[in-house]
This record gives structure tokens, sequence and C-alpha cells, in this order.
């Protein structure tokens, strides 16, 4: 099954249908509660790194057998060194972020701790694009 | 311990979902953060979010993080968006006028651990 999203950036009153979305349908799917929670977790913190510094993107979602794969693409200012976004506590993100709950540094490490495989690839200027794949 | 207990511990207002209908056995822990990042990071089960952040993310976080009951602190009005998802995630929702300090410290002497 697959499902595309289109993600507006800065609107964080719709950040998250896209996540809750896939929620719905790996619920479905009966899918291990404890899995389920690591998938929307990765997701929503994806998500919601599009929302927060992108001007816009995409996530495509492809429920398969044996594992999710997702793939977020943003139209944004790119990351100028992944390494050290990936520490914990690095951030970026503006005050209007902040104030919705997040941009603290924690969310693409949220994302690495639940995701099997965590691909992330950045041209500054251009966006970010990140493969997550979590194993059913 | 029942749930109508710690509603009038905390002089909370009960604005979605029938709390009525959860125990106490379902929340042995309390987390609280105004940061969603965090939350997202729990592992544990069976955990309510005690919180001052009030916007529809408070919402979408516990939702991702399956939590089913936050409790909203100094105040804070939750809107009709984020009651319409509450109801549609099956999530209640308390708002209470007291700091998150003093509702911490209320339900910790009741016996509501930390999970840390």
């Amino acid at each position: 099954m697959e499902y595309l999203f289109e993600i507006e950036g800065a609107n964080f009153s719709v950040a998250g249908n896209a996540s809750s979305t896939i929620k719905r349908a790996l619920k479905q799917r009966n899918v291990d509660p404890a899995k389920i929670k690591r998938i929307v977790v990765a997701l929503f913190e994806a998500e919601i790194n599009v929302v927060a510094h992108a001007d816009h993107g995409t996530i495509r979602v492809l429920i398969e057998e044996n594992q999710v794969q997702m793939f977020v693409k943003d139209y944004g200012p790119g990351i100028e060194d992944v390494d050290l976004a990936m520490s914990e506590g690095y951030s970026t993100a503006s005050n209007s972020v902040r104030e919705m709950g997040f941009g603290a540094g924690m969310g693409l490490p949220n994302i690495k701790r639940n995701a099997d495989v965590f691909e992330i690839e950045s041209i500054k200027g251009l966006g970010t694009n990140a493969h997550i794949i979590i194993y059913l | 311990m029942l749930m109508n207990e710690i509603i009038k511990l905390i002089d909370a207002r009960s604005v979605c979902g029938d709390v009525c209908t959860l125990s106490t056995d379902d929340f042995e822990f309390a987390f609280a953060s105004d940061l969603m990042s965090d939350v997202l990071r729990l592992t544990y089960d069976k955990t309510m979010l005690i919180t001052g952040l009030c916007n529809v993310q408070t919402i979408r976080t516990a939702e991702m993080a399956e939590i089913n009951l936050i409790i909203i602190c100094r105040g804070k009005k939750c809107d009709a968006q984020m009651l319409s998802i509450a109801k549609d995630c099956d999530i209640c929702l308390l708002e209470t006028d007291h700091s998150v300090y003093r509702v911490c410290g209320e339900l910790y002497s009741y016996g509501i651990k930390p999970l840390y």
C-alpha cells in the first residue's frame, strides 16, 4: 500500500495529519502496537521537520509485507552539517517552532532511535531527502 | 484510586472524553514536559502527560506517543481543533488553573510515579 502526502511549510495546524493517517492504516492492518509507535514517532518527527524548516515537501509511505518505508523530501534550506544535526540538542529552529513544542534538537536523533535504517542527504539551499525503514 | 479523586485533587475540568472511564490502573506514571520531542522519546505505556503547552501539536504528540490522558496546566484553554482531534483519537483532556509544578507535586504525593 502506498500513501503520498504534500506537506506545507510553517502550517502547524495540519502538521501531523500524514502521520495520523499512517497510524490509522497500520492499526487497521493489525501491526504490532510497539512497531506502530516506532513508525509514527519517526514519521511525525520527520513531518514536523518539513513543516518547521522547509517551504514545502512530500512524504511517501510504502507499507509492505515485512517493512514500512518512508521517503521524506523537502524543499528547504538544507542541512549544512548532517553529522552535527544528528547530535542531540543541536537545532536551527525558529522561536515560532519552539513555541509549538519542538526545535530543541531532538528530531533527527528521535528518528534514528526508532528507525532500523535511516539515511539522510541534504544539499544546502535545495533541500533534504530522508529515507526511513522500520521492519515489521 | 479513582480519576474523580485526581480531578478533585488538582481542581481540574474534564473538557474531552469520559475521563471517569479511566482508572489510575491505566496510569502508573506521569511525565511533565512542554517539549514534545521529549514526550516522543517515552517508551513506557500507562503514562499521563502534564504540560503547559496548549496547541494542536500537544494532541498530535500524545496521539503518536500512545498517551490517552493530558493535563493542561496554567489555565490554558483547549481550542475547538484540539478538542476535535483529541475526540477522534480517544484522548481525554483535563484543564486546570494550577501550575505544572503544583500538579506534579499533588500527583506525586498521591502515588503516581515518575518515569525517571
